[in-house]
């Protein structure tokens, strides 16, 4: 029996955000990336799903001390130089996006000043041609200190840069306006504060549909079901009118599933070769939330990539 | 909810003599007040006081439409004067005719009219329907929910579809004797005509007629709105620019469940969708 069609008519839908801007634009990337568009349910029909789903492949600015050998080994000719790691990940593992991950400048990570900062934004930007996310590290003195200078160095790219929270988004929401970004809105797993940093950012000027929504990831195993439901809830709100709920999401699928044990765990002989757990850990994560309306996946690992890329094949 | 902004109206005094005057800056102000306060539709009558209503309503359609693109609600109770604004409109947003009854002793056959012309204005054309009939308005449950069921039956027999359809249950002022079981009747009526169809019509009410003469006009216009959203009333023709009842309604479908609650939600609440 044929799967019915369900498309159906909608009072609202998700707006589109394009990421990275060529010389035609005043930037220098090769390509740009355009998510959302959504005027149904999750792959309701073809004609209502919108932009495909992408994928962003985290580059971090100064190499990781805490990964698992098994996310280690693809990467490990790369990892001390965030330029070269892009490179790999754009042409050996097909990233969209490259989401650029200032771990570095936290406190307790390495506490690297804004020049770094620069620099690596710099050389990333030289390196590949594809769009760029650019986030901070979470701690938010750094964030504020650092960020607005990197915004700058990318002033012009259109990347999309984050994030703000309701707690903290003036300085680096009037920066990205000002250099011409997108913007990242977080919440807590919180659909309530996700609504209310939209409407914080978009009192400040911004246009909503400038705006990408994290609303924190729980990994598979780690509270998965709180993020496809929170998703679920933005796309049933987004459908039916809410303004501020109608933005694309984002969502950390590679660091999130990678922090779980039955991922990294290389010691337990009854779970399985570890060498593809871990990946089968991040495709899985990523498969569930491409169902709950995902439009960015940030991911990881070269193997749950291109499964996650070939499901996305064919979904949409 | 579906707000309707009631005030560009020749019954107030300042848009009658805007109409008198030619005045496009009081009618225009007015249109663009009523958007930022959160109208979906913006409800255009001529009044009574203006020569020829039909040029009337073809100059505040065109004077409204120069200024902002929020849909109109054309409001007579001659279709013809409807189609002279029908016919000055952009409905590319959308238009609401607003109203017909039933039928009428002078008119058999005025709903088919304003079917005829919402079906002309395209798909977003809609029409609010009066629970009223030749014999005029009911004051009971059972006759308000009759009268709904024969307007829903003919629309969907044309294939007008119900969700283009708004039933107002015409609300009668409370001050009037004897008129203090109606706002009761209404909300069951309303709970019933909810279940007439599937997708069921829009619930609609003329709401200022409630609290006409009174001495607390906004209190109880937004005390019976919340009372009316809890039955399921999804539209109304209300003063927008109240802000009290505004921030009732945006309260109130909060509590229905109907907005995503976030700290900052007043600032936010617009009537939604058309």
């Amino acid at each position: 029996m044929a799967v019915p069609k369900i498309a159906d008519s909608y009072a609202g839908s998700v707006s589109r955000v394009v990421i990275g801007a060529t010389s035609d634009s005043g930037g220098t990337r090769t390509s740009t990336v355009t998510v959302g568009g959504a005027t149904n349910i999750v792959y309701g029909s073809t004609e209502q799903t919108g932009e495909k789903p992408v994928i962003a492949i985290d580059v971090l600015d100064t190499a990781p001390a805490d990964w698992p050998e098994h996310l280690v080994e693809p990467y490990k000719d790369v990892l001390d130089d965030p330029a070269a790691w892009a490179k790999k990940a754009v042409e050996e593992f097909g990233a969209d996006i490259i989401c650029l991950k200032f771990d570095g400048i936290h406190p307790d990570q390495g506490d690297k000043d804004a020049d770094h900062a620069v620099k690596v934004t710099k050389a990333v930007l030289a390196a590949v041609g594809v769009p760029l996310i650019l986030w901070g590290c979470g701690y938010d003195e750094k964030d504020n200190a650092i960020m607005p200078k990197v915004s700058e160095a990318a002033k012009g790219e259109n990347c999309l840069i984050g994030t703000v929270t309701e707690g903290n988004y003036k300085s680096l929401a009037a920066i990205a306006l000002a250099d011409g970004h997108n913007l990242i809105t977080e919440a807590p797993l919180d659909i309530n504060i996700g609504k209310q940093v939209n409407i914080l950012v978009s009192d400040m000027g911004f246009p909503l549909e400038r705006i990408v929504t994290f609303q924190s990831t729980g990994a598979l195993g780690y509270g998965i079901e709180y993020s496809y439901s929170i998703q679920e809830r933005q796309r049933l709100a987004t459908l039916g009118g809410d303004k501020m709920m109608a933005m694309p999401s984002i969502s950390d699928v590679g660091s999130e599933a990678w922090r779980a044990k039955e991922a990294k765990s290389t010691d337990v002989p009854g779970w399985g070769d570890a060498a593809d757990r871990g990946p089968a850990w991040e495709a899985s994560t990523a498969v569930c939330l491409l169902q709950s309306g995902i439009d960015i996946i940030r991911m990881r690992h070269p193997k749950a990539i291109e499964t996650v890329k070939n499901c996305i094949n064919k979904l949409s | 909810m579906i707000a309707v902004g009631e005030r560009i109206n020749g019954m107030f005094n300042d848009v009658k003599g805007a109409i008198a005057d030619k005045d496009k800056k009081v009618i225009q102000d007015l249109a663009k007040k009523q958007t930022e306060c959160g109208a979906t539709y913006l409800d255009v009558n001529v009044g009574t006081a203006a020569a020829d209503q039909h040029a009337t309503m073809a100059w505040l359609v065109e004077t409204i439409q120069e200024t902002c693109d929020t849909p109109l609600c054309l409001d007579s109770q001659k279709p013809d004067v409807i189609a002279a604004g029908l016919k000055a409109a952009d409905t590319s947003n959308g238009i609401l005719l607003n109203s017909s009854p039933l039928n009428k002793k002078s008119d058999e056959d005025i709903l088919d009219k304003y079917l005829d012309m919402a079906e002309s204005a395209g798909p977003q054309g809609k029409l609010i329907t009066l629970t009223m009939d030749k014999n005029g308005v009911p004051q009971d449950i059972d006759t308000r929910v009759a009268i709904a069921a024969e307007i829903v039956e003919k629309a969907m027999d044309r294939g007008f579809a119900a969700d283009r359809l708004f039933i107002d249950s015409i609300v009668l002022p409370v001050k009037v004797p004897d008129a203090q079981q109606q706002p009761t009747n209404i909300l069951a009526a309303i709970g019933q005509i909810l279940y007439l169809s599937d997708p069921p019509p829009h619930l609609m009410v003329g709401l200022s007629n409630l609290s006409q003469g009174t001495t607390e006009r906004s209190l109880i216009n937004r005390t019976f709105l919340a009372m009316a959203v809890s039955h399921g009333l999804d539209g109304a023709i209300v003063d927008v620019l109240d802000e009290k009842l505004m921030n009732v309604l945006a309260t109130a479908e909060l509590l229905m469940n109907k907005q995503l609650y976030s700290d900052s939600y007043l600032k936010v609440y617009s009537g939604g969708s058309k």
